[in-house]
Protein backbone atom coordinates (compact mmCIF):
# COMPACT_ATOMS: atom_id res chain seq x y z
CA UNK A 1 0.00 0.00 0.00
CA UNK A 2 2.80 2.38 0.96
CA UNK A 3 4.53 1.54 -2.32
CA UNK A 4 1.38 2.47 -4.22
CA UNK A 5 0.97 5.77 -2.40
CA UNK A 6 4.66 6.48 -2.91
CA UNK A 7 4.28 5.88 -6.64
CA UNK A 8 1.22 8.05 -6.74
CA UNK A 9 2.92 10.88 -4.90
CA UNK A 10 5.82 10.68 -7.36
CA UNK A 11 3.37 10.82 -10.22
CA UNK A 12 1.58 13.74 -8.64
CA UNK A 13 4.78 15.59 -7.97
CA UNK A 14 5.85 14.94 -11.55
CA UNK A 15 3.31 17.58 -12.60
CA UNK A 16 4.70 19.98 -10.00
CA UNK A 17 8.29 19.32 -11.05
CA UNK A 18 7.48 19.75 -14.74
CA UNK A 19 5.57 22.95 -13.99
CA UNK A 20 8.42 24.40 -11.94
CA UNK A 21 10.90 23.53 -14.72
CA UNK A 22 8.73 25.46 -17.18
CA UNK A 23 8.65 28.36 -14.75
CA UNK A 24 12.44 28.26 -14.58
CA UNK A 25 12.61 28.31 -18.39
CA UNK A 26 10.35 31.37 -18.36
CA UNK A 27 12.40 33.22 -15.76
CA UNK A 28 15.92 32.24 -16.85
CA UNK A 29 16.30 35.10 -19.40
CA UNK A 30 15.21 37.64 -16.79
CA UNK A 31 17.85 36.32 -14.40
CA UNK A 32 20.46 36.57 -17.16
CA UNK A 33 19.36 40.14 -17.98
CA UNK A 34 19.69 41.11 -14.32
CA UNK A 35 23.08 39.45 -13.80
CA UNK A 36 24.49 40.97 -16.98
CA UNK A 37 23.39 44.45 -15.91
CA UNK A 38 26.39 44.22 -13.53
CA UNK A 39 28.79 43.17 -16.26
CA UNK A 40 31.76 45.10 -17.56
CA UNK A 41 32.00 43.75 -21.12
CA UNK A 42 35.20 43.91 -23.14
CA UNK A 43 33.86 44.57 -26.60
CA UNK A 44 30.71 46.26 -27.86
CA UNK A 45 28.47 43.30 -27.06
CA UNK A 46 27.28 42.34 -23.61
CA UNK A 47 26.93 38.59 -24.22
CA UNK A 48 29.91 37.22 -22.27
CA UNK A 49 30.58 37.61 -18.57
CA UNK A 50 33.76 39.58 -17.82
CA UNK A 51 33.76 41.15 -14.37
CA UNK A 52 31.45 42.72 -11.82
CA UNK A 53 30.74 46.42 -12.15
CA UNK A 54 28.04 48.86 -11.14
CA UNK A 55 29.02 51.45 -13.76
CA UNK A 56 25.87 51.02 -15.81
CA UNK A 57 23.61 51.32 -12.77
CA UNK A 58 25.18 54.60 -11.68
CA UNK A 59 24.95 56.01 -15.20
CA UNK A 60 21.81 54.54 -16.83
CA UNK A 61 21.55 57.33 -19.42
CA UNK A 62 25.24 57.14 -20.32
CA UNK A 63 24.51 55.88 -23.83
CA UNK A 64 23.49 58.36 -26.50
CA UNK A 65 19.78 58.33 -27.42
CA UNK A 66 18.90 55.55 -24.95
CA UNK A 67 16.91 57.59 -22.44
CA UNK A 68 15.44 59.73 -25.23
CA UNK A 69 14.01 56.61 -26.85
CA UNK A 70 12.72 55.43 -23.47
CA UNK A 71 10.94 58.74 -22.89
CA UNK A 72 9.43 58.59 -26.37
CA UNK A 73 8.16 55.05 -25.77
CA UNK A 74 6.57 56.06 -22.47
CA UNK A 75 4.94 59.05 -24.13
CA UNK A 76 3.55 57.01 -27.03
CA UNK A 77 2.36 54.29 -24.66
CA UNK A 78 0.54 56.87 -22.51
CA UNK A 79 -1.30 58.45 -25.44
CA UNK A 80 -2.04 55.10 -27.07
CA UNK A 81 -3.43 53.80 -23.77
CA UNK A 82 -5.67 56.83 -23.41
CA UNK A 83 -6.95 56.61 -27.00
CA UNK A 84 -7.47 52.86 -27.04
CA UNK A 85 -9.10 52.81 -23.59
CA UNK A 86 -11.64 55.52 -24.40
CA UNK A 87 -12.55 54.12 -27.83
CA UNK A 88 -12.47 50.50 -26.63
CA UNK A 89 -14.63 51.14 -23.57
CA UNK A 90 -17.25 52.86 -25.72
CA UNK A 91 -17.35 49.89 -28.10
CA UNK A 92 -17.52 47.41 -25.23
CA UNK A 93 -20.53 49.20 -23.70
CA UNK A 94 -22.29 49.35 -27.06
CA UNK A 95 -21.70 45.63 -27.61
CA UNK A 96 -22.95 44.50 -24.22
CA UNK A 97 -25.76 46.96 -23.57
CA UNK A 98 -27.43 47.48 -26.91
CA UNK A 99 -28.81 45.51 -29.75
CA UNK A 100 -28.09 46.94 -33.14
CA UNK A 101 -27.65 45.94 -36.72
CA UNK A 102 -24.28 44.70 -38.00
CA UNK A 103 -23.40 43.35 -34.58
CA UNK A 104 -21.70 40.28 -36.07
CA UNK A 105 -19.67 42.45 -38.42
CA UNK A 106 -18.55 44.67 -35.52
CA UNK A 107 -17.55 41.60 -33.50
CA UNK A 108 -15.44 40.22 -36.33
CA UNK A 109 -13.82 43.60 -36.96
CA UNK A 110 -12.79 43.63 -33.28
CA UNK A 111 -11.58 40.02 -33.39
CA UNK A 112 -9.59 40.26 -36.62
CA UNK A 113 -6.63 42.37 -35.38
CA UNK A 114 -6.04 39.84 -32.60
CA UNK A 115 -6.09 36.93 -35.05
CA UNK A 116 -3.65 38.49 -37.49
CA UNK A 117 0.13 38.15 -37.41
CA UNK A 118 1.58 41.52 -36.47
CA UNK A 119 3.75 41.63 -39.57
CA UNK A 120 0.65 41.56 -41.80
CA UNK A 121 -0.95 44.51 -39.98
CA UNK A 122 2.36 46.34 -39.99
CA UNK A 123 2.97 45.82 -43.69
CA UNK A 124 -0.56 46.71 -44.78
CA UNK A 125 -0.63 49.87 -42.66
CA UNK A 126 2.66 50.89 -44.23
CA UNK A 127 1.16 50.48 -47.73
CA UNK A 128 -1.66 52.82 -46.66
CA UNK A 129 0.77 55.46 -45.39
CA UNK A 130 2.98 55.10 -48.48
CA UNK A 131 0.02 55.47 -50.83
CA UNK A 132 -1.28 58.48 -48.90
CA UNK A 133 2.16 60.04 -48.75
CA UNK A 134 1.92 60.31 -44.94
CA UNK A 135 5.29 61.15 -43.36
CA UNK A 136 6.29 58.36 -40.95
CA UNK A 137 7.06 59.22 -37.34
CA UNK A 138 5.40 59.88 -34.00
CA UNK A 139 1.86 60.16 -35.36
CA UNK A 140 1.96 57.06 -37.54
CA UNK A 141 3.31 55.05 -34.58
CA UNK A 142 0.53 56.39 -32.34
CA UNK A 143 -2.16 55.63 -34.94
CA UNK A 144 -0.85 52.07 -35.29
CA UNK A 145 -0.63 51.49 -31.54
CA UNK A 146 -4.18 52.69 -30.86
CA UNK A 147 -5.35 50.41 -33.70
CA UNK A 148 -3.88 47.18 -32.33
CA UNK A 149 -4.52 47.95 -28.64
CA UNK A 150 -8.20 48.71 -29.24
CA UNK A 151 -9.37 45.10 -29.58
CA UNK A 152 -7.65 44.03 -26.37
CA UNK A 153 -9.32 46.83 -24.41
CA UNK A 154 -12.72 45.89 -25.85
CA UNK A 155 -12.23 42.26 -24.80
CA UNK A 156 -11.16 43.18 -21.26
CA UNK A 157 -13.95 45.72 -20.65
CA UNK A 158 -16.61 43.53 -22.28
CA UNK A 159 -15.84 40.66 -19.92
CA UNK A 160 -16.37 42.91 -16.91
CA UNK A 161 -19.50 44.71 -18.13
CA UNK A 162 -21.10 41.38 -19.09
CA UNK A 163 -20.79 40.11 -15.53
CA UNK A 164 -22.42 43.26 -14.09
CA UNK A 165 -25.78 42.96 -12.42
CA UNK A 166 -28.16 45.17 -14.46
CA UNK A 167 -30.44 45.50 -11.44
CA UNK A 168 -27.92 47.85 -9.81
CA UNK A 169 -28.52 50.39 -12.53
CA UNK A 170 -32.26 49.82 -12.39
CA UNK A 171 -32.10 50.50 -8.65
CA UNK A 172 -30.21 53.75 -9.27
CA UNK A 173 -32.85 54.84 -11.74
CA UNK A 174 -35.63 53.89 -9.35
CA UNK A 175 -33.95 56.23 -6.89
CA UNK A 176 -34.36 59.06 -9.40
CA UNK A 177 -30.81 59.10 -10.75
CA UNK A 178 -30.71 60.42 -14.31
CA UNK A 179 -28.99 58.37 -17.03
CA UNK A 180 -25.81 60.45 -16.75
CA UNK A 181 -25.73 60.25 -12.95
CA UNK A 182 -26.38 56.51 -13.08
CA UNK A 183 -23.49 56.07 -15.47
CA UNK A 184 -21.02 58.14 -13.44
CA UNK A 185 -22.05 56.95 -9.97
CA UNK A 186 -22.93 53.30 -10.61
CA UNK A 187 -21.90 51.92 -13.99
CA UNK A 188 -18.43 53.40 -14.27
CA UNK A 189 -17.21 52.40 -10.78
CA UNK A 190 -18.36 48.82 -11.33
CA UNK A 191 -16.75 48.65 -14.78
CA UNK A 192 -13.54 50.29 -13.50
CA UNK A 193 -11.52 47.09 -12.87
CA UNK A 194 -12.20 45.94 -16.45
CA UNK A 195 -11.25 49.34 -17.84
CA UNK A 196 -8.10 49.39 -15.70
CA UNK A 197 -7.14 45.91 -16.88
CA UNK A 198 -7.68 46.94 -20.50
CA UNK A 199 -5.64 50.12 -20.02
CA UNK A 200 -2.75 48.22 -18.38
CA UNK A 201 -2.74 45.70 -21.20
CA UNK A 202 -2.77 48.49 -23.80
CA UNK A 203 0.13 50.24 -22.07
CA UNK A 204 2.21 47.07 -21.91
CA UNK A 205 1.45 46.15 -25.54
CA UNK A 206 2.23 49.62 -26.83
CA UNK A 207 5.38 50.09 -24.78
CA UNK A 208 6.87 46.76 -25.85
CA UNK A 209 5.68 46.76 -29.45
CA UNK A 210 8.40 46.21 -31.98
CA UNK A 211 7.12 44.74 -35.26
CA UNK A 212 4.39 47.28 -36.06
CA UNK A 213 6.61 50.15 -34.92
CA UNK A 214 9.53 48.82 -36.97
CA UNK A 215 7.43 49.20 -40.14
CA UNK A 216 5.73 52.51 -39.39
CA UNK A 217 8.29 54.53 -37.43
CA UNK A 218 10.36 55.93 -40.27
CA UNK A 219 13.52 57.21 -38.59
CA UNK A 220 11.88 57.70 -35.17
CA UNK A 221 13.50 55.52 -32.51
CA UNK A 222 11.38 54.05 -29.73
CA UNK A 223 12.96 51.97 -26.95
CA UNK A 224 12.36 48.59 -28.66
CA UNK A 225 13.72 50.09 -31.89
CA UNK A 226 16.81 51.18 -29.96
CA UNK A 227 17.34 47.67 -28.59
CA UNK A 228 16.89 46.20 -32.08
CA UNK A 229 19.44 48.60 -33.49
CA UNK A 230 21.86 47.84 -30.67
CA UNK A 231 21.69 44.12 -31.51
CA UNK A 232 23.44 45.10 -34.73
CA UNK A 233 25.72 47.88 -33.49
CA UNK A 234 26.59 46.69 -30.00
CA UNK A 235 24.55 46.18 -26.85
CA UNK A 236 25.29 48.65 -24.03
CA UNK A 237 24.95 47.32 -20.47
CA UNK A 238 22.47 50.14 -19.82
CA UNK A 239 19.84 48.19 -21.80
CA UNK A 240 20.01 45.46 -19.16
CA UNK A 241 19.81 48.06 -16.40
CA UNK A 242 16.60 49.47 -17.85
CA UNK A 243 15.18 46.00 -18.46
CA UNK A 244 15.90 45.00 -14.86
CA UNK A 245 14.53 48.27 -13.45
CA UNK A 246 11.31 47.90 -15.44
CA UNK A 247 10.93 44.35 -14.16
CA UNK A 248 11.45 45.38 -10.54
CA UNK A 249 9.10 48.37 -10.72
CA UNK A 250 6.36 46.28 -12.32
CA UNK A 251 6.69 43.41 -9.82
CA UNK A 252 6.65 45.89 -6.92
CA UNK A 253 3.52 47.56 -8.34
CA UNK A 254 1.79 44.19 -8.66
CA UNK A 255 2.77 43.16 -5.14
CA UNK A 256 1.62 46.52 -3.73
CA UNK A 257 -1.67 46.14 -5.60
CA UNK A 258 -2.14 42.67 -4.12
CA UNK A 259 -1.43 43.95 -0.59
CA UNK A 260 -3.85 46.85 -0.96
CA UNK A 261 -6.46 44.46 -2.35
CA UNK A 262 -5.99 42.08 0.58
CA UNK A 263 -6.19 44.88 3.16
CA UNK A 264 -9.35 46.40 1.69
CA UNK A 265 -10.90 42.93 1.60
CA UNK A 266 -10.06 42.46 5.27
CA UNK A 267 -11.68 45.79 6.11
CA UNK A 268 -14.85 44.97 4.24
CA UNK B 1 -28.98 39.73 -20.49
CA UNK B 2 -31.96 42.01 -20.52
CA UNK B 3 -31.42 45.51 -19.32
CA UNK B 4 -33.51 48.62 -19.13
CA UNK B 5 -31.20 50.47 -21.45
CA UNK B 6 -31.59 47.83 -24.10
CA UNK B 7 -33.26 49.11 -27.23
CA UNK B 8 -36.42 47.47 -28.63
CA UNK B 9 -37.76 44.96 -29.45
CA UNK B 10 -39.32 44.65 -26.02
CA UNK B 11 -42.88 43.49 -25.60
CA UNK B 12 -45.27 46.48 -25.69
CA UNK B 13 -46.45 47.27 -22.19
CA UNK B 14 -49.99 48.41 -21.52
CA UNK B 15 -48.77 51.40 -19.57
CA UNK B 16 -48.01 54.38 -21.79
CA UNK B 17 -44.33 54.96 -21.38
CA UNK B 18 -42.50 58.17 -22.10
CA UNK B 19 -41.37 57.85 -25.66
CA UNK B 20 -38.55 60.31 -26.00
CA UNK B 21 -35.71 58.65 -24.14
CA UNK B 22 -36.21 55.42 -25.98
CA UNK B 23 -36.20 57.01 -29.40
CA UNK B 24 -33.11 58.96 -28.47
CA UNK B 25 -31.59 55.73 -27.12
CA UNK B 26 -31.87 54.08 -30.50
CA UNK B 27 -28.90 56.04 -31.81
CA UNK B 28 -26.73 55.68 -28.72
CA UNK B 29 -24.99 52.41 -29.71
CA UNK B 30 -24.04 53.83 -33.09
CA UNK B 31 -22.50 56.93 -31.53
CA UNK B 32 -20.61 54.75 -29.06
CA UNK B 33 -19.30 52.55 -31.84
CA UNK B 34 -18.53 55.25 -34.37
CA UNK B 35 -15.06 56.51 -33.36
CA UNK B 36 -13.51 53.15 -32.54
CA UNK B 37 -15.00 51.31 -35.48
CA UNK B 38 -14.00 54.14 -37.81
CA UNK B 39 -10.44 53.85 -36.47
CA UNK B 40 -10.37 50.12 -37.18
CA UNK B 41 -11.93 50.56 -40.62
CA UNK B 42 -9.47 53.24 -41.69
CA UNK B 43 -6.30 51.87 -40.08
CA UNK B 44 -6.97 48.12 -40.13
CA UNK B 45 -9.46 47.21 -42.88
CA UNK B 46 -8.58 49.89 -45.45
CA UNK B 47 -4.84 49.05 -45.29
CA UNK B 48 -5.75 45.46 -46.22
CA UNK B 49 -7.34 46.83 -49.40
CA UNK B 50 -4.29 48.97 -50.10
CA UNK B 51 -2.06 45.99 -49.51
CA UNK B 52 -4.05 43.90 -51.96
CA UNK B 53 -3.85 46.71 -54.48
CA UNK B 54 -0.11 47.20 -53.97
CA UNK B 55 0.48 43.50 -54.55
CA UNK B 56 -0.85 43.72 -58.13
CA UNK B 57 0.98 46.92 -59.02
CA UNK B 58 4.05 47.23 -61.18
CA UNK B 59 6.51 50.07 -61.53
CA UNK B 60 9.53 51.37 -59.71
CA UNK B 61 10.26 53.66 -56.80
CA UNK B 62 11.34 56.49 -59.10
CA UNK B 63 8.48 56.35 -61.59
CA UNK B 64 5.79 55.35 -59.13
CA UNK B 65 3.57 52.27 -59.07
CA UNK B 66 0.39 51.57 -61.05
CA UNK B 67 -2.24 48.87 -60.66
CA UNK B 68 -1.68 46.57 -63.64
CA UNK B 69 -3.32 43.45 -62.18
CA UNK B 70 0.05 41.80 -62.34
CA UNK B 71 -0.85 38.57 -60.53
CA UNK B 72 2.43 37.00 -61.60
CA UNK B 73 3.96 38.71 -58.54
CA UNK B 74 2.17 36.13 -56.38
CA UNK B 75 3.53 33.24 -58.43
CA UNK B 76 7.05 34.67 -58.41
CA UNK B 77 6.93 35.36 -54.69
CA UNK B 78 5.70 31.86 -53.90
CA UNK B 79 8.16 30.09 -56.16
CA UNK B 80 11.06 32.08 -54.77
CA UNK B 81 10.14 32.11 -51.08
CA UNK B 82 8.28 28.82 -50.50
CA UNK B 83 11.12 27.52 -48.30
CA UNK B 84 10.64 30.47 -45.93
CA UNK B 85 6.89 29.90 -45.90
CA UNK B 86 7.34 26.23 -45.13
CA UNK B 87 9.88 27.05 -42.42
CA UNK B 88 7.48 29.55 -40.80
CA UNK B 89 4.69 26.98 -40.58
CA UNK B 90 7.11 24.30 -39.38
CA UNK B 91 8.87 26.42 -36.72
CA UNK B 92 5.63 27.96 -35.49
CA UNK B 93 3.99 24.52 -35.40
CA UNK B 94 6.82 22.92 -33.44
CA UNK B 95 6.97 25.91 -31.07
CA UNK B 96 3.21 25.64 -30.50
CA UNK B 97 3.42 21.93 -29.65
CA UNK B 98 6.35 22.60 -27.32
CA UNK B 99 4.43 25.45 -25.66
CA UNK B 100 1.51 23.09 -25.07
CA UNK B 101 3.76 20.36 -23.63
CA UNK B 102 5.66 22.78 -21.40
CA UNK B 103 2.75 25.07 -20.55
CA UNK B 104 0.17 22.45 -19.60
CA UNK B 105 1.96 21.18 -16.46
CA UNK B 106 2.53 24.74 -15.26
CA UNK B 107 -1.08 25.78 -15.91
CA UNK B 108 -2.21 22.60 -14.12
CA UNK B 109 0.11 23.35 -11.24
CA UNK B 110 -1.26 26.89 -10.85
CA UNK B 111 -4.89 25.79 -11.14
CA UNK B 112 -4.90 22.74 -8.83
CA UNK B 113 -1.68 22.30 -6.89
CA UNK B 114 -0.30 25.74 -6.04
CA UNK B 115 -2.54 26.51 -3.05
CA UNK B 116 -1.57 29.83 -1.52
CA UNK B 117 1.32 30.16 -3.99
CA UNK B 118 -1.14 30.51 -6.86
CA UNK B 119 -1.01 34.30 -7.14
CA UNK B 120 2.76 34.39 -6.74
CA UNK B 121 3.27 31.91 -9.58
CA UNK B 122 0.76 33.77 -11.75
CA UNK B 123 2.69 37.00 -11.21
CA UNK B 124 5.93 35.18 -12.09
CA UNK B 125 4.37 33.94 -15.35
CA UNK B 126 3.31 37.46 -16.33
CA UNK B 127 6.36 39.24 -14.90
CA UNK B 128 8.76 38.57 -17.82
CA UNK B 129 6.39 40.65 -19.97
CA UNK B 130 7.53 43.72 -18.08
CA UNK B 131 11.01 43.50 -19.53
CA UNK B 132 11.10 44.29 -23.24
CA UNK B 133 10.89 41.01 -25.17
CA UNK B 134 13.80 42.08 -27.38
CA UNK B 135 16.09 42.31 -24.33
CA UNK B 136 14.91 38.90 -23.14
CA UNK B 137 15.44 37.39 -26.59
CA UNK B 138 18.96 38.81 -26.64
CA UNK B 139 19.55 37.08 -23.29
CA UNK B 140 19.16 33.75 -25.12
CA UNK B 141 22.30 34.67 -27.05
CA UNK B 142 24.14 34.52 -23.73
CA UNK B 143 22.38 31.37 -22.52
CA UNK B 144 23.03 29.45 -25.74
CA UNK B 145 26.50 30.94 -26.33
CA UNK B 146 29.15 28.74 -27.95
CA UNK B 147 31.12 26.92 -25.28
CA UNK B 148 28.70 28.10 -22.59
CA UNK B 149 27.32 25.83 -19.84
CA UNK B 150 24.13 24.91 -21.74
CA UNK B 151 25.92 23.96 -24.94
CA UNK B 152 28.61 22.21 -22.90
CA UNK B 153 26.06 20.12 -21.03
CA UNK B 154 24.17 19.22 -24.20
CA UNK B 155 27.45 18.24 -25.82
CA UNK B 156 28.54 16.04 -22.89
CA UNK B 157 25.18 14.31 -22.88
CA UNK B 158 25.58 13.71 -26.65
CA UNK B 159 22.32 15.54 -27.28
CA UNK B 160 24.07 17.73 -29.84
CA UNK B 161 25.17 14.63 -31.77
CA UNK B 162 21.53 13.63 -32.17
CA UNK B 163 20.30 17.13 -33.00
CA UNK B 164 23.12 17.65 -35.50
CA UNK B 165 22.21 14.36 -37.13
CA UNK B 166 18.61 15.61 -37.32
CA UNK B 167 19.91 18.80 -38.91
CA UNK B 168 18.55 21.21 -36.28
CA UNK B 169 21.95 22.14 -34.85
CA UNK B 170 25.35 22.46 -36.49
CA UNK B 171 28.29 20.72 -34.81
CA UNK B 172 29.07 22.25 -31.42
CA UNK B 173 26.83 25.26 -32.00
CA UNK B 174 23.26 25.93 -30.95
CA UNK B 175 23.11 29.64 -31.81
CA UNK B 176 22.30 30.41 -35.44
CA UNK B 177 20.53 27.07 -35.84
CA UNK B 178 16.84 26.10 -36.15
CA UNK B 179 16.96 24.79 -32.56
CA UNK B 180 17.83 28.25 -31.23
CA UNK B 181 15.03 29.89 -33.23
CA UNK B 182 12.41 27.36 -32.09
CA UNK B 183 13.67 27.69 -28.53
CA UNK B 184 13.27 31.47 -28.73
CA UNK B 185 9.81 31.24 -30.30
CA UNK B 186 8.68 28.75 -27.64
CA UNK B 187 10.01 30.98 -24.89
CA UNK B 188 8.45 34.17 -26.27
CA UNK B 189 4.93 32.82 -26.72
CA UNK B 190 4.73 30.42 -23.76
CA UNK B 191 2.71 32.82 -21.53
CA UNK B 192 0.10 33.10 -24.31
CA UNK B 193 -0.37 29.35 -23.97
CA UNK B 194 -0.27 29.17 -20.17
CA UNK B 195 -2.83 31.89 -19.41
CA UNK B 196 -5.74 30.55 -21.52
CA UNK B 197 -4.96 27.02 -20.31
CA UNK B 198 -5.04 28.20 -16.71
CA UNK B 199 -8.31 30.08 -17.25
CA UNK B 200 -10.09 27.00 -18.59
CA UNK B 201 -8.53 24.61 -16.05
CA UNK B 202 -9.48 26.88 -13.17
CA UNK B 203 -13.15 26.73 -14.20
CA UNK B 204 -13.28 22.95 -13.83
CA UNK B 205 -15.28 21.82 -10.83
CA UNK B 206 -12.93 20.00 -8.45
CA UNK B 207 -15.71 17.55 -7.55
CA UNK B 208 -15.42 16.08 -11.04
CA UNK B 209 -11.94 14.79 -10.12
CA UNK B 210 -13.33 13.25 -6.95
CA UNK B 211 -16.18 11.70 -8.88
CA UNK B 212 -13.71 10.18 -11.35
CA UNK B 213 -11.68 8.83 -8.44
CA UNK B 214 -14.79 7.43 -6.76
CA UNK B 215 -15.56 5.60 -9.97
CA UNK B 216 -12.14 3.91 -9.78
CA UNK B 217 -10.48 5.99 -12.51
CA UNK B 218 -6.72 6.08 -12.07
CA UNK B 219 -5.32 9.64 -11.90
CA UNK B 220 -4.09 9.50 -15.48
CA UNK B 221 -7.38 8.08 -16.75
CA UNK B 222 -9.24 10.81 -14.87
CA UNK B 223 -7.00 13.38 -16.52
CA UNK B 224 -7.46 11.87 -19.99
CA UNK B 225 -11.22 11.43 -19.74
CA UNK B 226 -12.25 14.39 -17.57
CA UNK B 227 -9.71 17.17 -17.13
CA UNK B 228 -8.19 17.32 -20.59
CA UNK B 229 -11.48 17.33 -22.55
CA UNK B 230 -12.81 20.08 -20.26
CA UNK B 231 -9.70 22.17 -20.86
CA UNK B 232 -10.11 22.03 -24.65
CA UNK B 233 -11.27 25.68 -24.99
CA UNK B 234 -8.00 26.72 -23.35
CA UNK B 235 -6.00 24.38 -25.58
CA UNK B 236 -7.65 25.79 -28.70
CA UNK B 237 -7.24 29.46 -27.85
CA UNK B 238 -3.75 28.86 -26.44
CA UNK B 239 -2.54 27.16 -29.62
CA UNK B 240 -4.04 29.95 -31.74
CA UNK B 241 -2.52 32.69 -29.59
CA UNK B 242 0.86 30.94 -29.94
CA UNK B 243 0.79 29.80 -33.55
CA UNK B 244 -0.49 33.01 -35.16
CA UNK B 245 2.12 35.43 -33.79
CA UNK B 246 4.89 32.82 -34.08
CA UNK B 247 4.20 32.24 -37.78
CA UNK B 248 4.64 35.94 -38.57
CA UNK B 249 7.56 36.56 -36.22
CA UNK B 250 10.91 37.65 -37.56
CA UNK B 251 12.63 38.79 -34.37
CA UNK B 252 13.70 35.34 -33.12
CA UNK B 253 14.86 34.18 -36.56
CA UNK B 254 16.87 37.38 -36.93
CA UNK B 255 18.47 37.54 -33.48
CA UNK B 256 18.97 33.82 -32.79
CA UNK B 257 19.11 32.36 -36.29
CA UNK B 258 21.12 32.65 -39.46
CA UNK B 259 20.38 33.13 -43.16
CA UNK B 260 19.36 29.45 -43.23
CA UNK B 261 16.62 29.98 -40.67
CA UNK B 262 14.87 32.96 -42.28
CA UNK B 263 11.09 32.86 -41.95
CA UNK B 264 8.49 34.56 -44.08
CA UNK B 265 8.36 37.50 -41.67
CA UNK B 266 12.06 38.16 -42.31
CA UNK B 267 11.42 38.20 -46.07
CA UNK B 268 8.48 40.61 -45.74
CA UNK B 269 10.49 42.89 -43.47
CA UNK B 270 13.54 42.95 -45.77
CA UNK B 271 11.48 43.42 -48.92
CA UNK B 272 9.51 46.27 -47.37
CA UNK B 273 12.15 48.13 -45.41
CA UNK B 274 15.46 47.42 -47.15
CA UNK B 275 14.92 46.29 -50.74
CA UNK B 276 11.78 48.46 -51.09
CA UNK B 277 10.13 45.97 -53.43
CA UNK B 278 6.62 46.84 -52.28
CA UNK B 279 4.55 44.61 -54.64
CA UNK B 280 6.46 41.44 -53.69
CA UNK B 281 6.33 42.33 -49.98
CA UNK B 282 2.60 43.05 -50.16
CA UNK B 283 1.96 39.81 -52.04
CA UNK B 284 3.90 37.78 -49.45
CA UNK B 285 2.05 39.46 -46.60
CA UNK B 286 -1.27 38.82 -48.35
CA UNK B 287 -0.44 35.12 -48.83
CA UNK B 288 0.54 34.83 -45.15
CA UNK B 289 -2.72 36.46 -44.08
CA UNK B 290 -4.81 34.18 -46.33
CA UNK B 291 -2.92 31.09 -45.17
CA UNK B 292 -3.44 31.98 -41.50
CA UNK B 293 -7.14 32.72 -42.02
CA UNK B 294 -7.71 29.39 -43.80
CA UNK B 295 -5.75 27.41 -41.21
CA UNK B 296 -7.43 29.12 -38.25
CA UNK B 297 -10.92 28.65 -39.72
CA UNK B 298 -10.32 24.96 -40.40
CA UNK B 299 -8.79 24.46 -36.97
CA UNK B 300 -11.62 26.19 -35.11
CA UNK B 301 -14.23 24.26 -37.12
CA UNK B 302 -12.45 20.97 -36.44
CA UNK B 303 -12.08 21.58 -32.73
CA UNK B 304 -15.69 22.71 -32.51
CA UNK B 305 -15.20 25.74 -30.28
CA UNK B 306 -16.42 28.85 -32.00
CA UNK B 307 -17.01 31.09 -29.03
CA UNK B 308 -13.49 32.39 -28.71
CA UNK B 309 -14.31 36.05 -29.04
Amino acid sequence: MSLGSFGRSIRRNLVVIAGLLTLAYLLLPNIVVTVFSFNDPKGRFNYEWQKFSTDAWTDPCGVADLCGSLALSLQIAAWATLGATVLGTMIAFALVRYRFRARGAVNSLIFMPMAMPEVVMAASLLTLFLNMGTPLGFWTILIAHIMFCLSFVVTAVKARVMSMDPRLEQAAQDLYAGPFQTFIRVTLPIAAPGIAAGALLAFALSFDDFIITNFNAGSTVTFPMFVWGSAQRGTPVQINVIGTAMFLVAVLCVLAGMMVGRRSRQKA
Amino acid sequence: MTTVTEAPPLAPTPVEEPRRPRRRGRHVPYWLLLPGILWLLVFFALPMVYQASTSVQTGSLEEGYKVTWHFATYWDALSEYWPQFLRSVLYAGVATVLCLLLGYPLAYLIAFRAGRWRNVILVLVIAPFFTSFLIRTLAWKTILADGGPVVGALSTLHVLDVTSWLGITAGERVLATPLAVVCGLTYNFLPFMILPLYTSLERIDGRLHEAAGDLYAKPFTAFRKVTFPLSMPGVVSGTLLTFIPASGDYVNADLLGSTDTRMVGNVIQTQFLRILDYPTAAALSFILMAAILVMVTLYIRKSGTEDLV
